[in-house]
């Protein structure tokens, strides 16, 4: 239901692009900073700010800050329901050596939720826990922390729709603004010149009054309208901004850069390749091997969650799926057209290209999200920068000997016939 | 200069140059005329109202707004991975199952291509000795049937659809109740290769002991088993070896196309027929004498062919052995003379090649088939061309037996009917008697996999499914024996015959089990060097193959002892010469008997002499036609025996006077959506003679009757224009003398004298630094087949358009095989060359896009969707093509098509393509093309792309040959040789640098297009040289 809704608001927004390209060029430049500015006012603050960040990088996959318990315990009170902060510290770094130690209440905690054991975030200081401490404080604490709420949330439950809202919400309500503006400002010319016209018989007879504002505003303006060279700029301004804006939307369309779905599991590549540094071979089999790098069947997700994090709702969903015999329906990401043959293995294993040259800091995603345009410019610049990776690869021995003679540029892809149509069409 | 002014055409229109012909010639692209009737495709387009091609433009134009407006939408993609994913299966990555192909009585041991586990291509098995990595056109087309909506989803009591413990339990009881009253029950089955499936039979029949299995087949060889029976005491087809045979006479048969095995003699033919680079340097070929009724494949590719009327055909065959007898010594046969062309010629070349001759009779009358024996047996031809002592298992039907079998459900003496792989009520001569008696037996169940004509009948339909999801094994030859697995689960609620078999009879129904145990039992022990039974399991799956007697010697002398006297006498008393029309009935190389009729890859693969497709028709010679008062698409009445079948006219030359030629195969009409209706049904023609199946009549009557019916046909569609340098042939004596015999070697003139056109360009060239992919066609090896075509439109998704479009000149096959009709009558006369046609020489020429180096339809493209690569390819783009077609005009070589329509998902178009299932057929790795774009052959552009990828991923170069286009890997005689032409090991490099100086030539030399693609001039083994190069006119160079 949510991904269909935003696919609405999409395509709303798009046919706004494309049908009022007029309010939309001014729009947009109103609205893309709009957006930056709200980014900015996040930053900066005290502890319980580089907490809340800190909490959402490590904690939040498993913990929420409310008492409702997620694949660990909900940490509403923990402060004051553990034996301390130093036990809280220890346990935060490295929780195994502190239940191998024989502490009581770290078995304890450890018994109560399924023995399933908790992460070690050794890099973490002790100002960085207490800030984290501070956080879960100030996020239950009632009154202005509008805030907490959304954290409450379960990891990445309701973050894409947060994620890809606020720029079409925007866009919407800035289009509704400026029809307002515009309407405003209809009704005070009027209501000036109305105004004018009711003050002008009384200049009449006062006669030698000083030319009301209102006055010498329709004089200046008139002047300015019938100014032959002011008209056909702001005429032509206006052409160029909507033939731009047009050209841009045409463009865009189909292109899917930012796309960033709700998937039906909210599994976080921040967590499985970032933090616990998974090689992306393990779950992408097919990278090295073929055109597809292949989605992991349910079986690899259970080789880890066999024994790991079994009860949490999410991983729930997989052992749902096996037993139901029923796949699991990815949303895919990157949607490269029909027409154009990509190929993983040529890529990642001939080409030696990191996966993020294409996917962008995918260790970092919570959701992932389409970085790179995937247009063919987009291809054929990258094909004309890159340096065909031709060490230990007899393959290219005969063509790099060939570049040699020719050359003394590293050989390019686009050399080896990396821009032919059928190297990507057929 | 030699060899310029033999003229060749592709059809008698070109000859005669009707004015049709002529309007079509200069219009490659024809522009629907609405006013016709024929076109209410165009109708069914825009609904039959009269919108015109404006107005409907304005309405696209609108739509087409709407559309893009609403398509900025983007629809959400679902990614679905596997639940649980098999070890070794990834996404895009074909796996390779070996298997076997057996339909009725046709072979091919085949690797299955899948994706994901879904069939989508057949490749021949290299592991086989029988079909050494080659494949037939019904091979190739084969796993389009698997996708065929038309079968039945499950079993079914009339029409209405039951489950399996309904249909296990109710059949049980009614066989139980046959059983029980002793009634007689009867398994019919075509011919069955499988030895474990005939021991499932014989369990069967031990289980009811008054079951007894009969095979017949549609184009039975019954006489050949008979007259073997009669000269050597086994009643068996014998292995003929075409490789080592120097003189080759056939009489009817059609060897390479349809007769028994053309798997086998395609090859063995072939290598007796190459010479130079492709054969190790020999400069001798077999000679292949043909005498014939109607022009079938084979014959074109006869050295010396001479058309005989089926009258005459028992007379040719025992004058052969007079003529032969008088030179080697022995007894003369009392028949009467026969006067055919080439008949003494045969005679002394058979006799001089004693021990190296073989021929071969397709007759189905035993006493013709003795005298061929007695023949053969004169020449030395056992144990040498002819191995009696291995028998091959392709046909094993039984005439008499089925006859029987007719009778006695006519006289209501069968209790139950099983009907394995057969359709009698179709393809038997009485099925018309069968289908009224039929429900008169208690139990009949098909095993068909649709309500076919037979099936529908039957009480019970218990439905197999296709090979490709079947276990098996077969047998084709003796001691060759290779297995069938399944390459995707069951697509339908089917279950194999055997299974359903081995229940009714009690025993487990695992037939996989039931075939292992088989094999455990039967040929463990005669393998070696196997740890266990597994071992050799696993091995024999993998290879798909296990064949103990491969290369052994044949073991066992021969002794003929036939009656030849009887038999001369009985042909003495049988073929008397007639003035009258006579019938031949022939199969086309598509469709065969018809049981793969439902296939339209078949259907619109045009036939390799006649060009024409989706229909059977009646061949009439021209002399005949005009006799008449017929012309080519007029209706006539075919009547033999009182049954009749109305027919349009097929002017052919080489057809015999007073001949008339019907396929069969054709007029199904419960064979499903693309097979239902076309053609009409020649079977009821076919006549039992003494119990033998006649595949011709000696008395026939042909009556013009009113209207006509047009033949599409793709021969006319595109001309030579007069062009002398298309096709380059010689003499195999003139060739001896010199390599370049029949080169046409065109020169410019230039102020500096006359140069090679070569010489002198306007273009810079494309550097081939890395590969440079090419190809020879030999036109030598070259028989015509069709198999290419197939593949090319498996491999590469391409579309079936249908008889009217096909009408239209718009089918869409990248590659055709184009097939001339020459003459030797002189150039300027008329008259002669007419004479001349009533039996022309025939050279077929496969034609694809050449890969011109300086392509002429790169430089008129205004977008840049076709484009050369720095490997020798001419690309094309289609997402970048508009349409133009400006690059179709300007190909000297006509081979781009055009999409008319978006022929998938077109319900206009109902050839498996517009349903989810027919999809599941295309190649994931080729775009599917949409309506408006030109497309072309890419030399199989994915295959050369994927073969770069696993040689770079493997960190090597690519070896010589590892790449092969679809046509050339299925390519039954090595014609098509594909390579890297920069790669001196390659096979296509070293053959085009040894014929370089010898029969190498580019088609169209003098326009300087520099293809990749080389021919080989083709050969004859004549004595005579071509009539023009005897009397070679001096032309003056362009």
């Amino acid at each position: 239901m949510l991904i269909h809704s935003i696919n609405i608001v999409h395509k709303m927004s798009r046919l706004y692009k494309l049908g009022g390209a007029l309010i939309l060029s001014l729009m947009l430049l109103v609205s893309s900073s709009q957006v930056r500015a709200q980014d900015a006012a996040t930053a900066g603050g005290a502890d319980a700010e580089k907490g809340k960040k800190l909490f959402t990088e490590n904690c939040a996959a498993c913990h929420a800050v409310t008492a409702d318990k997620v694949v660990g315990p909900g940490l509403k009170g923990v402060e004051s329901r553990t034996p301390g902060k130093d036990w809280l510290h220890k346990w935060i770094r490295n929780s195994s050596a502190l239940i191998a130690s024989g502490d009581q209440y770290a078995n304890q905690v450890f018994n109560a939720n399924g023995k399933v054991q908790m992460s070690s975030f050794p890099n973490l200081t002790d100002a960085d826990i207490d800030g984290i401490l501070a956080y879960i404080d100030q996020a239950n604490k009632p009154a202005p922390a509008g805030a907490g709420d959304t954290s409450t949330a379960p990891a990445g439950g309701g973050q894409t729709a947060s994620a890809s809202g606020p720029s079409e919400l925007f866009t919407f309500v800035l289009v509704a603004l400026l029809i307002v503006m515009l309407l405003v400002l209809g009704v005070l010319l009027a209501i000036v010149s109305i105004l004018s016209k009711a003050v002008s018989p009384a200049t009449v007879e006062g006669a030698e009054v000083p030319s009301a504002f209102g006055q010498r505003l329709k004089t200046g303006l008139s002047n300015a309208f019938n100014n032959p060279t002011l008209r056909s700029i702001v005429i032509w301004l206006f052409l160029l901004v909507v033939a731009k804006e047009t050209i841009d939307g045409a463009y865009g369309v189909g292109i899917q850069q930012g796309y960033a779905p709700k998937q039906p599991i909210a599994y976080s590549h921040k967590l499985h390749a970032g933090q616990y540094k998974i090689d992306c071979n393990y779950c992408h089999t097919g990278a090295q091997k073929g055109k597809n790098a292949t989605i992991p069947a349910a079986n690899i997700c259970m080789n880890c969650h066999g024994v790991i994090k079994k009860e949490s709702p999410e991983i729930q969903k997989i052992y749902t799926a096996i037993e139901e015999n029923r796949p699991i329906e990815w949303v895919r990401v990157h949607n490269l057209p029909d027409l154009a043959y990509f190929n993983h293995a040529q890529h990642v294993n001939v080409g030696n290209v990191a996966c993020q040259t294409c996917h962008g800091e995918i260790e970092k995603m919570e959701v992932v999200e389409a970085r790179s345009s995937l247009t063919m410019g987009w291809c054929i610049d990258c094909h004309r920068r890159t340096d065909v990776n031709t060490k230990d690869n007899a393959y290219y021995d005969k063509l790099v000997a060939l570049h040699r003679k020719e050359s003394k540029e590293p050989l390019k892809v686009a050399n080896i016939g990396g821009l032919e149509c059928s190297k990507c069409h057929y | 200069m030699e060899n310029t002014s033999k003229r060749y055409w592709k059809g008698l229109e070109e000859l005669r140059n009707d004015a049709t012909f002529v309007k079509n010639a200069n219009s490659e692209f024809a522009n629907p005329d609405l006013s016709e009737s024929s076109n209410d495709l165009e109708e069914g387009l825009l609904g039959g109202s009269n919108t015109q091609r404006r107005d409907f433009l304005k309405v696209m134009g609108f739509g087409m707004a709407a559309v893009s407006l609403a398509a900025c939408e983007t629809p959400v993609h679902k990614a679905i991975p596997y639940i649980n994913k098999p070890e070794f299966t990834f996404p895009s990555i074909s796996d390779y199952y070996a298997s076997t192909f057996v339909e009725g009585g046709d072979y091919v041991s085949v690797l299955v291509e899948t994706r994901e586990g879904r069939p989508i291509k057949i490749e021949g098995n290299p592991s086989s000795t029988i079909s050494k990595g080659k494949t037939t056109a019904r091979a190739q087309a084969s796993v389009l049937s698997l996708y065929d909506i038309d079968k039945l989803k499950g079993p079914k009591r009339g029409d209405a659809d039951i489950d399996w413990d309904t249909a296990d339990r109710e059949i049980l009881s009614q066989l139980n109740s046959v059983a029980a009253k002793g009634g007689a029950i009867r398994i019919v089955s075509s011919t069955i290769l499988s030895p474990a499936t005939k021991a499932v039979i014989a369990d069967f029949v031990a289980k009811f002991p008054t079951a007894r299995h009969i095979m017949y087949d549609a184009n039975s060889v019954f006489g050949i088993t008979q007259a073997n029976q009669a000269s050597f005491g086994k009643a068996v087809i014998p292995s003929y070896d075409f490789s080592k045979a120097q003189t080759i006479v056939s009489i009817g048969a059609d060897f390479l196309g349809t007769w028994i095995a053309p798997i086998e003699y395609m090859g063995a033919y072939a290598k007796g027929r190459q010479v130079g680079a492709m054969a190790g340097g020999k400069k001798t070929m077999s000679r292949h004498y043909q005498f014939e009724t109607g022009l079938s494949m084979t014959g074109a590719n006869a050295d010396y062919r001479t058309a005989i009327k089926p009258s005459q055909e028992g007379l040719v065959v025992a004058a052969l052995y007079n003529k032969v007898a008088a030179k080697v010594g022995g007894g003369a046969l009392s028949t009467p003379s026969v006067d055919v062309a080439h008949l003494d010629k045969a005679a002394t070349d058979l006799a001089n090649s004693r021990g190296k001759a073989l021929v071969v009779s397709g007759s189905n009358d035993p006493n013709v088939q003795t005298i061929v024996n007695a023949l053969n047996n004169l020449l030395g031809s056992y144990g040498t061309t002819i191995d009696i002592n291995t028998p091959v298992n392709y046909r094993q039907g039984n005439d008499q037996q089925m006859n029987a079998f007719i009778d006695e459900v006519k006289g209501g003496r069968v209790g139950a009917a099983f009907f394995i792989s057969a359709n009698p009520v179709y393809d038997h001569p009485r099925g018309a008697e069968l289908a009224e008696a039929l429900p008169k037996v208690q139990l009949s169940v098909s095993f068909a996999d649709r309500a076919d004509e037979t099936a529908s009948l039957a009480k019970y339909i218990t439905p197999a499914p296709h090979y490709l999801e079947c276990w098996g094994d077969a047998e084709p030859k003796q001691g060759y024996f290779s297995l069938m697995q399944p390459a995707i689960t069951l697509i339908f609620k089917t279950r194999q015959y055997q299974s359903s078999l081995l229940k009714w009879a009690g025993k487990p129904s695992d037939y996989q089990a039931y075939l292992k145990n088989y094999w455990r039992t039967t040929h463990y022990s005669q393998a070696s060097g196997f740890s266990s039974f597994d071992a050799f399991w696993v091995k024999c799956l993998n290879d798909g193959v296990f064949e103990p007697n491969a290369g052994a010697a044949s073991a066992g002398g021969t002794s003929f002892s036939g009656n030849v006297a009887q038999a001369a006498a009985a042909i003495a008393q049988r073929y008397k010469p007639t003035t009258g029309m006579e019938l031949s009935l022939y199969e086309k190389v598509g469709v065969g008997s018809g049981a793969m009729a439902n296939n339209p890859w078949l259907q619109e693969l045009p036939d390799p002499v006649s060009k024409a497709c989706w229909d059977n028709y009646a061949c009439l010679s021209q002399k005949t036609a005009k006799d008449m008062g017929v012309a080519q698409n007029d209706m006539v009445t075919v009547t033999v025996n009182g049954k009749s079948v109305e027919l349009p006219v097929l002017v052919q030359p080489g057809q015999a006077d007073n001949t008339v030629s019907i396929a069969i195969g054709y007029g199904r009409e419960k064979a499903g959506k693309s097979a239902n209706g076309v053609g009409k049904n020649a079977f009821p023609f076919v006549s039992l003679t003494g119990g033998y199946a006649t595949y011709s009549a000696f008395s026939a009557k042909v009556d013009k009757a009113s209207g006509s019916h047009e033949i599409a046909q793709t021969q006319t569609h595109e001309t030579v224009m007069g062009r002398k340098a298309v096709l380059q042939e010689t003499v195999l004596a003139a060739y001896q003398k010199n390599a370049k015999a029949g080169r046409y070697e065109p020169k410019v003139q230039t102020s500096e004298g006359p140069v090679n056109p070569t010489d002198i360009t306007l273009w810079n060239g494309y550097g081939k630094p890395n590969h440079s992919w090419g190809m020879v066609i030999d036109l030598n090896s070259c028989i015509g087949c069709g198999t290419c075509v197939v593949a090319c439109n498996a491999e590469n998704n391409i579309q079936v358009v249908g008889r009217k479009e096909v009408l239209r000149r718009r089918e869409m096959h990248w590659m055709r095989i184009d097939r001339y009709y020459s003459s030797d009558a002189d150039v300027e006369d008329y008259t002669a060359l007419e004479v001349a046609s009533a039996n022309p020489e025939v050279t077929f020429q496969p034609m694809l896009c050449q890969h011109c180096s300086n392509a002429p339809c790169e430089t008129v493209c205004p977008v840049l969707a076709t484009t050369h690569s720095t490997e020798g390819l001419n690309q094309m783009t289609y997402n970048r093509c508009i349409g133009t077609r400006y690059c179709a005009n300007n190909c000297p070589y006509k081979v781009r098509r055009f999409n008319w329509f978006k022929y998938f998902d077109n319900d206009n178009f109902d050839y498996h393509f517009n349903n989810d299932l027919g999809k599941m057929v295309i190649n994931p790795d080729v775009t599917v093309r949409s309506r408006g774009v030109i497309e072309k052959c890419s030399f199989c552009v994915q295959r050369i792309q994927e073969g770069k990828l696993t040689a770079k991923k493997e960190r090597r170069r690519l070896a010589p040959d590892e790449v092969q286009t679809a046509c050339a890997q299925s390519c039954p005689t090595n014609a098509i040789i594909f390579g890297d032409l920069n790669n001196p090991e390659s096979t296509v490099s070293k053959v085009v640098m040894a014929e370089q100086e010898g029969r190498a030539f580019h088609v169209l030399e003098e326009i300087n297009v520099r293809p990749q693609i080389s021919y080989l001039t083709k050969i004859r083994n004549k004595d005579e040289e071509p009539k023009d190069n005897k009397n070679a006119k001096q032309e003056t160079p362009a």
